[in-house]
This record gives C-alpha cells, sequence and structure tokens, in this order.
C-alpha cells in the first residue's frame, strides 16, 4: 500500500516540464516571500496588487506588437512602478485611488487588446492565469537572474533598506538616499512580477507577495527572522501546491495561493491573540 | 564641567523655509555652540520642526541660509508617536541599522560591545533582544536616543521627546538629557511642555515662525514673550527660583475655583 502511494507521490517527476515548473514556482516562491516582507511592512499590498495588473497591459501590448515579451512587460512594469511609487510618495492624490487609475487603466488598456486583437488570446491567459506546466528554461533563467540580483542586492544593503522601510523620515536625515531605495525597490518587485507571473499569473501573484510575508510576521517580532522565514514559506507553499495541483488536477497558481493561505489560516489559528494583533496592524496601502 | 565653544557649528541666519505659499519660518536666525543645552518652544504650527528638518537638511532654505560646520554629525531623534511600534524590530535591530556602510545583515563583535557600553549608558542593558513595543514609555524613548548616540553624533536634535508620555517617563527623560549633556553632548530639542521640560533647560528659544525670545527661561518665560509666542495671555509664577507657566487664564481658573469652593462650602 505504501508503495502504492509513493509512486504516486512521484508520478509527476517522470514529466521534465513538471520539474522545469517545480524549480520555477519554488525559486518563484522564495523570491516573493522576501520581497513581500518589504511591501507588506511598508504597506504596499495594494501596490504589489496593483503592479501585477498594470503589467498586464505591458504584456499584452508587447503580444500583439511581437516585441520580446520580457522587453514589452518590462518597460512597462518599471515605468508603472517607478510612477506608483513617486505618487504614492509625494501624496500628489490618495494613494489608492492614484494606484487605481494607474493600474487598472493599463489592465484595461491589456483587455482592449486582447479583444481586438484575438491570435494573442492565448499568450494573454497565460499571463492572466499563470501556465507553470510551459515554462521553458529560459523563464526558470529568467527566475534565477532576478532571484539572485534581487538577493545581493538585499544583501549587501541589508541596514540601509531597513533603515528606510522602518523610519524613512530619519534614514534621510541620516544621509540615506531613501528615494533610490524606494526606486530600487519598486525596480526589483517589477522585475520578479514579470518573471513570475507566467508561473502563478498576474491575478494570483499579489496574494504570493502578502500572504507568506504576513504569515512570517506572525511567527517572529525580528526583521532578520521575517527575511529567512518569509522566503521559506513563500517556497515551500509552491512545491507542496505544484505537487497537489497534479494530484487533484487543478490549476497550478490557484492551488499555491490556496495552501499558502491555508498556511496562514493554521498559523492564525495557533498563535496567541498577540501574534494575530501583529497582522491586524499591518498597513493595507 | 561643560565647555561651550564660542564659534557656532550651526548656524541659521536669516532663514526662511516655506511649504508652498505659506512660510513656516521667516528671517529666523540662530547659532548652536558645542556644548549648549537648547530648547525651542512655540505652539503648533510655529515652524519649530522646520527648523530642526532645515539643520538636517531634509527641507530647503527658502531665502537665507544653514551652514553646518564640515563634518558635524548630527543624531536626529524623531517623536516617538511617528514610530510605526508594530513593525518588527528589536532594540539592537533598531541600534545597529544606522551604521549603512556595514554591507552585511549580522552585527559584528565590536558593534555588540559598542551597543552593550550605549545602552548601558542609558540603562538599557540587557534589552538587545526585546521587541521594542514590549518597552516601558521611557525605554522607547531611551532607544531612539541610544539609535542616534549609536551613531556618534556631534549634536542631538530631538523632535517633542516628552510628547504623549506619563509624568514619571519625562522625569526619566529630562534627566536622561541632563546627563548626556554633562558628558559633553550638545542638545537641541522642541516641546510643547514649558513647565516639565522648557524651564529646566539654560537657553530657550521663542518661536512663532520667527524667534520672538533667545536666552535663558528667566529672561524668555516671561508673559510679554509668551503672549507674543502664543497669542494667549498667560501667567508666570515662580516656585523654587523657576518659572511655571500657567496655559490658561489664570484669573478666570481661580474665579472659578473660588465659585466651586463656595459651592461646596454652601452643601
Amino acid at each position: 500500500m505504501s508503495y502504492l502511494v509513493a509512486v504516486d507521490v512521484l508520478a509527476p517527476y517522470a514529466f521534465s516540464f513538471f520539474g522545469r515548473g517545480l524549480v520555477a514556482a519554488t525559486l518563484s516562491g522564495a523570491l516573493c516571500g522576501v520581497l513581500g516582507v518589504y511591501v507588506v511592512l511598508r504597506g504596499m499590498s495594494y501596490i504589489g496588487h496593483g503592479l501585477s495588473h498594470a503589467v498586464f497591459g505591458g504584456a499584452a501590448a508587447s503580444a500583439v506588437m511581437s516585441v520580446n515579451f520580457f522587453v514589452g512587460a518590462g518597460v512597462w512594469g518599471v515605468i508603472s512602478g517607478v510612477l506608483i511609487g513617486r505618487i504614492a510618495r509625494r501624496k500628489i492624490l490618495g494613494a489608492d485611488a492614484a494606484i487605481g487609475i494607474v493600474t487598472t487603466a493599463s489592465f484595461a488598456g491589456g483587455i482592449a487588446l486582447l479583444n481586438r486583437y484575438g491570435q494573442a488570446r492565448k499568450s494573454i491567459e497565460a499571463v492572466l492565469f499563470g501556465s507553470v506546466l510551459g515554462v521553458s528554461w529560459g523563464d526558470v533563467l529568467a527566475i534565477f537572474i532576478v532571484s539572485l540580483l534581487v538577493g545581493v542586492v538585499l544583501l549587501v544593503s541589508y541596514r540601509a533598506f531597513l533603515f528606510a522601510t522602518f523610519d524613512p523620515q530619519v534614514a534621510a536625515v541620516s544621509g540615506q538616499r531613501v528615494t533610490a531605495i524606494e526606486i530600487t525597490l519598486m525596480v526589483m518587485l517589477s522585475g520578479t512580477i514579470l518573471v513570475t507571473m507566467r508561473v502563478i499569473g498576474t491575478l494570483l501573484i499579489s496574494a504570493l507577495l502578502v500572504i507568506p510575508a504576513a504569515t512570517a510576521r506572525m511567527m517572529t517580532n525580528s526583521f532578520a527572522k521575517m527575511l529567512l522565514i518569509s522566503p521559506i514559506l513563500g517556497a515551500a507553499s509552491c512545491f507542496v501546491g505544484m505537487n497537489l495541483s497534479y494530484h487533484l488536477d487543478t490549476s497550478a497558481g490557484a492551488t499555491i495561493i490556496l495552501v499558502a493561505a491555508g498556511v496562514f489560516t493554521g498559523v492564525y489559528l495557533l498563535a496567541g491573540r498577540r501574534a494575530r494583533v501583529r497582522v491586524a496592524s499591518l498597513h493595507h496601502v | 564641567m561643560i565647555n561651550i565653544t564660542m564659534e557656532p557649528f550651526i548656524r541659521c541666519d536669516a532663514l526662511s523655509v516655506s511649504y508652498g505659499s505659506s512660510y513656516a519660518l521667516e528671517n529666523v536666525t540662530f547659532h548652536v555652540r558645542r556644548g549648549e543645552f537648547i530648547g525651542i518652544v512655540g505652539p503648533s504650527g510655529s515652524g519649530k520642526t522646520s527648523l530642526l528638518r532645515a539643520i538636517t537638511g531634509s527641507v530647503p532654505a527658502a531665502r537665507g541660509s544653514v551652514e553646518v560646520q564640515s563634518g558635524i554629525r548630527i543624531g536626529y531623534v524623531p517623536q516617538v508617536e511617528s514610530v510605526d511600534w508594530n513593525f518588527p524590530i528589536t532594540v539592537a535591530e533598531v541600534l545597529t541599522m544606522t551604521r549603512t556602510h556595514r554591507f552585511w545583515p549580522s552585527i559584528t563583535s565590536h558593534e555588540r560591545v559598542e551597543m552593550a557600553s550605549v545602552l548601558a549608558s542609558l540603562g538599557l542593558e540587557g534589552l538587545e533582544h526585546r521587541h521594542i513595543r514590549e518597552l516601558s514609555g521611557g525605554q522607547q524613548q531611551r532607544v531612539f536616543v541610544a539609535r542616534a548616540m549609536f551613531s556618534k553624533p556631534d549634536v542631538l536634535l530631538l523632535d517633542e521627546p516628552t510628547s504623549g508620555v506619563d509624568v514619571r517617563t519625562r522625569h526619566e527623560i529630562l534627566h536622561l538629557l541632563h546627563d548626556l549633556h554633562d558628558s559633553g553632548s550638545t542638545i537641541v530639542l522642541t516641546t510643547h511642555d514649558l513647565n516639565g521640560l522648557a524651564s529646566h533647560l539654560p537657553r530657550l528659544v521663542c518661536l512663532n515662525r520667527e524667534v520672538i525670545a533667545d536666552g535663558p527661561p528667566r529672561e524668555t518665560l516671561i508673559p510679554e514673550v509668551l503672549e507674543r509666542t502664543y497669542g494667549a495671555s498667560l501667567h508666570v509664577l515662580e516656585h523654587g527660583g523657576m518659572p511655571i507657566v500657567l496655559d490658561h487664564d489664570y484669573e478666570a481658573t481661580q474665579g472659578s475655583r473660588a465659585a466651586t469652593h463656595r459651592l461646596r462650602s454652601a452643601r
């Protein structure tokens, strides 16, 4: 009996596309988990959500114009990210309203392109809902490179990013280039969304940015530990979600998010009242 | 013995600061010498925080100039009310975040020794691994003073250090600041607290967009200056050689108290 279960569990590994997808998803989970810490603690959850929608517009445009996906969506994403960051920081108008306008306009533009040019439908749907089993080694390499760059930047500038996240006013007074740090963060976020959107899709990506970090927040009061726990939870959710999706015959992106949400719920129920308060106090925008 | 140098190391000359079309500061001349302990008082919106920000360079001068002597390091302590107490951060992380020249997250053994020394000097020994929310009000304020001290500043700028704290914490902070000053630190702070803090300082600057008065409390906490600073008639009593400012119509209050006393006596 146990032999049969073992065979069943290992069955998807017979397919090379599953192995590629698993590596891509697990890396994406770790990457989103790391950046999610900054997203959640800086109150940028909505920005992450909006940015993934904004990048969709760029992806649609690049598909229609036969421009390389990464170039088109990347340029669009970085511009949107920097624009959102500036609007939010300068309080030109309410941050949530500004993000809503920029990102939904971009998203609507993508939908309009999808309607007008039907041949782009397949790749657009892949961007919206993810097609983790269709990722190439090139996609895996792109995720790996972005993960490496993000890891190096956050490691060598760990204290500067912490200072600018916790106390931007005093960080600026102390000579930190807070604006440069914010722009770097938005560029890294845009890059992350760009390379991971094919794995779980733009519609679910913000969940992977928020849920592991919010779960980690309940588990620790230390920034350094949160930065370790969150990517582990993100990677584990993706790994387990991928395997479950094969056996349950469900969408990989949706299953990954459901696993992450399940972990969050479990920790929430097991954690004490004080741990729950930590999550309740997180900002929204 | 505190040595106050004659040559100012921070000079604001005819300084004006504006936010859009409205001026927060106009034609302010304010100098700080090494070893001084200065309180800036004034009503809300009088430009106290703007003056600190102009010194730190985080707001530009619309007119006039701000000169900070080359090589002078500024330690800035924000209002505790502006701190996100739910942020996942320990006391050790708060202190070491200022040492951004180190390109690695871990704390070195040298930093641990320095940190222990700063924390001990502020009565915070052994709290390195505590979350900032788990500290008392006085300890929380001292952690941010410790962060500023950890960057080895030449001058400490504190924005409303006793805002929103209870009487005991206010006493703790006042003693701490006097100890720091006695050990040679230069301190500039803003405060609303005329009796609990300002009257205990050697030099006060009364500010209401412009400098109304600058000098020791005996010369600055007087009705004429306070009326120009706060735009209201304030009474000043003297107790044990210290001026005590009554923060609203003293005569009306006395009249009301007398009436209340008469009512109670009648019952």
